[in-house]
């Protein structure tokens, strides 16, 4: 009972970094209808903009201080934010109306360009880098289970995060244009909506939330590096599709079952080095049996 | 003059062989890279077959290609020994087959459930099966899990690469050029017309997928008596990215297209081997470049689907 | 005489909707049917239906006296059941002579083997469906056009082509889904004959959906009128220009101007 409790706190911390990233995902399939791979990408650049801005800022507000933790945060959320509408502007914009497999490659493209040039040494270089202490840790322990307050923070913000988004999204007249161009995009146009405006709008919270989940990531991991999205972003894509590529709530609820699943099966003795095939052969397994996820709506091609 | 397909093979078999035994007199470091370009232009015109032809996105060719590597390196390894050298070579054909006959295998098992996914789906899935593919043989201690296999016998020569090269080129240039090939291109073009007029999409989709990984097994098996070395990560997502930028660079479905595509895309980086540090950094700029300037691919000459 | 296709209360549920209800259709041999219903009638679903896209969710539909439940539509294309579409769905990378060949599938069963080998069989299948497309072609005035690519000719001439494609694959039931569509009404006329001679020249039958009533009026020995999913009325092209169910079906639209 108490190795359940423990994996499913953990579980919950893990799925709740996996839910922000596939947020990102889902909100930019749902307006252009694509898989933006360089999103993995987005996350480890939070991560390292964390990582640089955190010596700048700890020396005025404290080093391991919640004020020093949120102003990182915000900044990292920001910069990354920029760099997401950025690529839209520059990658992707240009082929809005060309057919979805271009735009796929394209962001392959700009993934691998992404991990590349961050792996030379005159950007990042390629070692891993130990992550700073943006908030002191404490633990507690409750009987058998224990957990740290890092967890606790996770868990804590991201629910904020994710009620957030739900505001934006459906009470909002920018959320509602969201909403309207994932419908029908010539449809959201005609009725006065700036569908250009709209997209960049969607990446920029995208890689936000991207960026902080690549900092609560980067809290739990043992350091940075250039490669590290592409784990957490590939399981986090998963999650998208688990839940319903294009649903928010649906990228949300992937997110955690995800996690948890991950954490009870790695938890098992001989499966943890199959962890890479069992999300694969999740991910396979909805897509053959459920391809609208556990939330999406089944669509019927019109011939 | 009827059945000129045919003299062209054999005649490109001939020069193949002939040329490979006079090889000796060439650099090694040339004619390393003249065999990988042969091995990758089997890569890229098999898999051509799959997402040029009959439009199926595939984005898993490196795990057929290790399946079939592994393979035919296990087979020499085990029996290498214990034949004769006069019968080595049939023991490769034996083990290059073997490699082929199974990637054929794992062809169908990822064609088959993928059939009714479109799209981005389709590529994800075939992403998913490359992944699991390689994450099995870097777990199977019978295939030198992460360290994989060495010791492989330097069996690939220029006369091997090449002489499958013109037969890999031969079987799917001149199945797509016959009427019972315009199925392929059909179901590319418009599944539901192509249903409509006859043709069953999930053969051909099947059929496309099975011939495309028994050729891409045959690279391999090829490939890995040529490195000498077999690791896991050599045939992860990366190298089957390498192998689709080279079809869309070709044209997507134009053979020859693919063919230059494949020489260049192989000479490249050693040419940039004096930057080598960029060396990836400027490919990836390179394939958004082309999807930004021309996604249909370098060359865009001549009749579609035509050898 | 047995019907060569037969519909017995075909019905078909999308969801909550009912897009067919209860339709009953007989075609004979070497008829000329019409189908015709405002917009959303359910007539393209039909069509579906018929060719194996859509399968019902009750009733039951026959051809040459074999239930066609669970059959792919490229079988029922094989047993002779072919189609053009409402939007033009010609093969838009090959040319004009591959659209035709390409459809010549099911006749000869070309093997892989043959293609592979190249030999006599190969060559002489490959030349025996090139004399009947190009006969085909020759037929309906395209073979000039034959290296052309499809989607390179004239909206008329792409219309022809699908329907050349079409009979390539010897139906014995050819489906036609608003053929006239962007015809200005000498192409009509065109049409008319053109329809009119397909059936006479290859003693086929065939079911035609459209919305220009000259054309339906002109040459259908029957109509059946769908409207809301089902069949109000089936008849001569009299009876039906005079069934007080079809004009208020149509609201008021002048039968002369469709």
């Amino acid at each position: 009972m108490d190795w359940f409790l423990q994996q499913l706190i953990n579980g919950l911390a893990l799925g709740a970094i996996y839910a922000l990233i596939a947020l990102g995902y889902t909100m930019v399939y749902g307006v252009l209808r694509f898989i933006n791979f360089a999103h993995s990408d987005v996350l480890m650049l939070g991560a390292f903009a964390a990582f640089y801005i955190t010596p700048k800022v700890a020396p005025s507000l404290g080093s391991q201080s919640l004020m020093t933790a949120l102003v990182v945060i915000v900044f990292s959320a920001v910069i990354c934010a920029i760099i997401g509408m950025t690529i839209e502007f520059l990658a992707y914009r240009p082929l809005r109306k060309r057919p979805r497999l271009t735009v796929l490659i394209t962001a392959i493209g700009v993934s691998l360009f992404i991990e590349f040039a961050g792996q030379h040494e005159k950007i990042f270089g390629a070692a891993t880098k130990p992550f700073p202490k943006l908030l002191p840790k404490t633990d507690f322990n409750w009987g058998e289970l224990h957990f740290s307050s890092n967890d606790l923070v996770v868990l804590v913000l991201t629910a904020l995060l994710l009620a957030a988004m739900w505001f934006i999204v459906q009470r909002t007249k920018i959320g509602m244009a969201m909403r309207a161009v994932s419908y029908n995009e010539q449809a959201a146009a005609l009725m006065g909506v700036n569908v250009n405006a709209v997209i960049s709008f969607t990446f920029a919270l995208g890689s936000a939330l991207a960026a902080i989940a690549g900092i609560f990531y980067a809290m739990r991991a043992p350091g940075i590096e250039p490669l590290m999205g592409v784990q957490p972003g590939l399981r986090a894509f998963i999650a998208a599709v688990l839940g319903g590529i294009g649903n928010l709530p649906g990228a949300a609820l992937g997110g955690i079952v995800l996690g948890l699943l991950e954490t009870f099966f790695g938890g098992m003795p001989g499966l943890s080095n199959y962890r890479d095939a069992i999300a694969f052969a999740i991910l396979i397994l909805i897509l053959l049996f459920r391809p609208a996820g556990l939330l999406g709506k089944q669509q019927t091609e019109k011939v | 003059m009827p059945g000129k397909e045919k003299w062209f093979l054999l005649l490109a078999i001939a020069a193949a062989v002939a040329l490979s035994m006079i090889s000796g007199a060439f650099n090694r470091y040339y004619l390393g890279i003249v065999i990988d370009v042969g091995i990758n232009i089997i890569l890229a015109v098999s898999l051509n077959l799959i997402n040029g032809h009959t439009g199926q996105f595939s984005l898993g060719h490196a795990g057929f290609m290790a399946v079939g590597g592994y393979l035919a390196a296990k087979v020499t390894l085990v029996w290498g020994a214990s034949v004769p050298p006069a019968a080595q070579p049939f023991l490769f054909l034996a083990a290059l087959l073997i490699g082929g006959l199974v990637a054929a295998v794992a062809g169908l098992a990822v064609g088959v459930p993928s059939l009714r996914l479109r799209g981005d789906y389709l590529a994800i899935v075939t992403l998913g099966f490359g992944e699991i593919i390689r994450v099995v043989f870097q777990t199977s201690e019978f295939f030198g899990a992460a360290t994989g296999l060495t010791g492989i016998a330097k069996l690939t020569t220029f006369g091997w690469a090449w002489a499958l090269a013109a037969v890999t080129v031969y079987v799917v240039a001149t199945i797509v050029n016959s009427t019972y090939g315009r199925g392929f291109i059909a179901v590319h073009d418009d599944e539901i017309a192509a249903s409509a007029m006859g043709i069953n999409p999930v053969r051909y989709k099947v059929t496309a997928f099975v011939i495309g990984a028994f050729f891409a097994g045959i690279a391999g098996g090829l490939y890995a008596h040529h490195k000498l070395v077999l690791k896991p990560d050599g045939f992860d997502f990366v190298k089957s990215i390498e192998i689709v930028v080279m079809v869309i660079l070709g044209g997507m479905g134009r053979t020859v297209g693919v063919i230059l595509a494949a020489i260049i895309l192989t000479i490249l980086p050693e040419l940039l081997r004096g930057v080598a540090e960029y060396r990836m950094i400027i490919y990836s700029l390179l394939i958004i470049l082309l999807m930004l300037t021309r996604p249909q691919g370098l060359f865009t000459f001549g009749k579609k689907g035509a050898a | 005489m047995s019907a060569l296709l037969e519909c017995d209360k075909v019905t078909i549920k999308f969801g909550g909707l009912t897009a067919v209800s209860e339709f009953d259709l007989k075609i004979g041999d070497c008829e000329l049917i019409g189908l015709i219903g405002p917009n959303g009638a359910g007539k393209t679903t039909a069509f579906n239906l018929i060719t194996g896209v859509y399968q019902p969710t009750s009733g039951c539909i026959t051809f040459r006296g074999q239930p066609t439940a669970g059959v792919k539509p490229h079988s029922l294309s094989l047993c002779g059941i072919s189609r053009t579409f409402q939007n033009i769905r010609l093969f838009a990378s090959m040319s004009v002579f591959d659209n035709v060949r390409t459809a010549m599938q099911g006749n000869r069963a070309q093997r892989v083997s043959e293609a592979l080998f190249r030999g006599k069989a190969f060559r002489e299948s490959e030349a025996r469906i090139q004399h009947e497309a190009m006969e085909l072609l020759k037929i309906f005035g395209l073979e000039g056009f034959c290296e052309s690519n499809g989607k390179s000719l004239p909206y008329g001439d792409q219309r022809r082509l699908e329907i050349v494609r079409a009979l390539a694959t010897k139906p014995k039931l050819l489906l036609l889904d608003e053929p006239a569509a962007g015809m200005n009404p000498t192409e009509k006329q065109d049409l008319m004959k053109l329809i009119r001679f397909v059936k006479d020249k290859f003693q086929i039958s065939v079911l035609l959906v459209e919305h220009d009533m000259k054309v339906v009026m002109g040459i259908c020995e029957r109509i059946n009128v769908l409207d809301y999913g089902k069949k109000i009325a089936e008849g001569t092209p009299e009876e039906i220009r005079a069934n007080p169910k079809v004009i208020a079906a149509y609201l008021g639209q002048d039968f002369d101007d469709a």
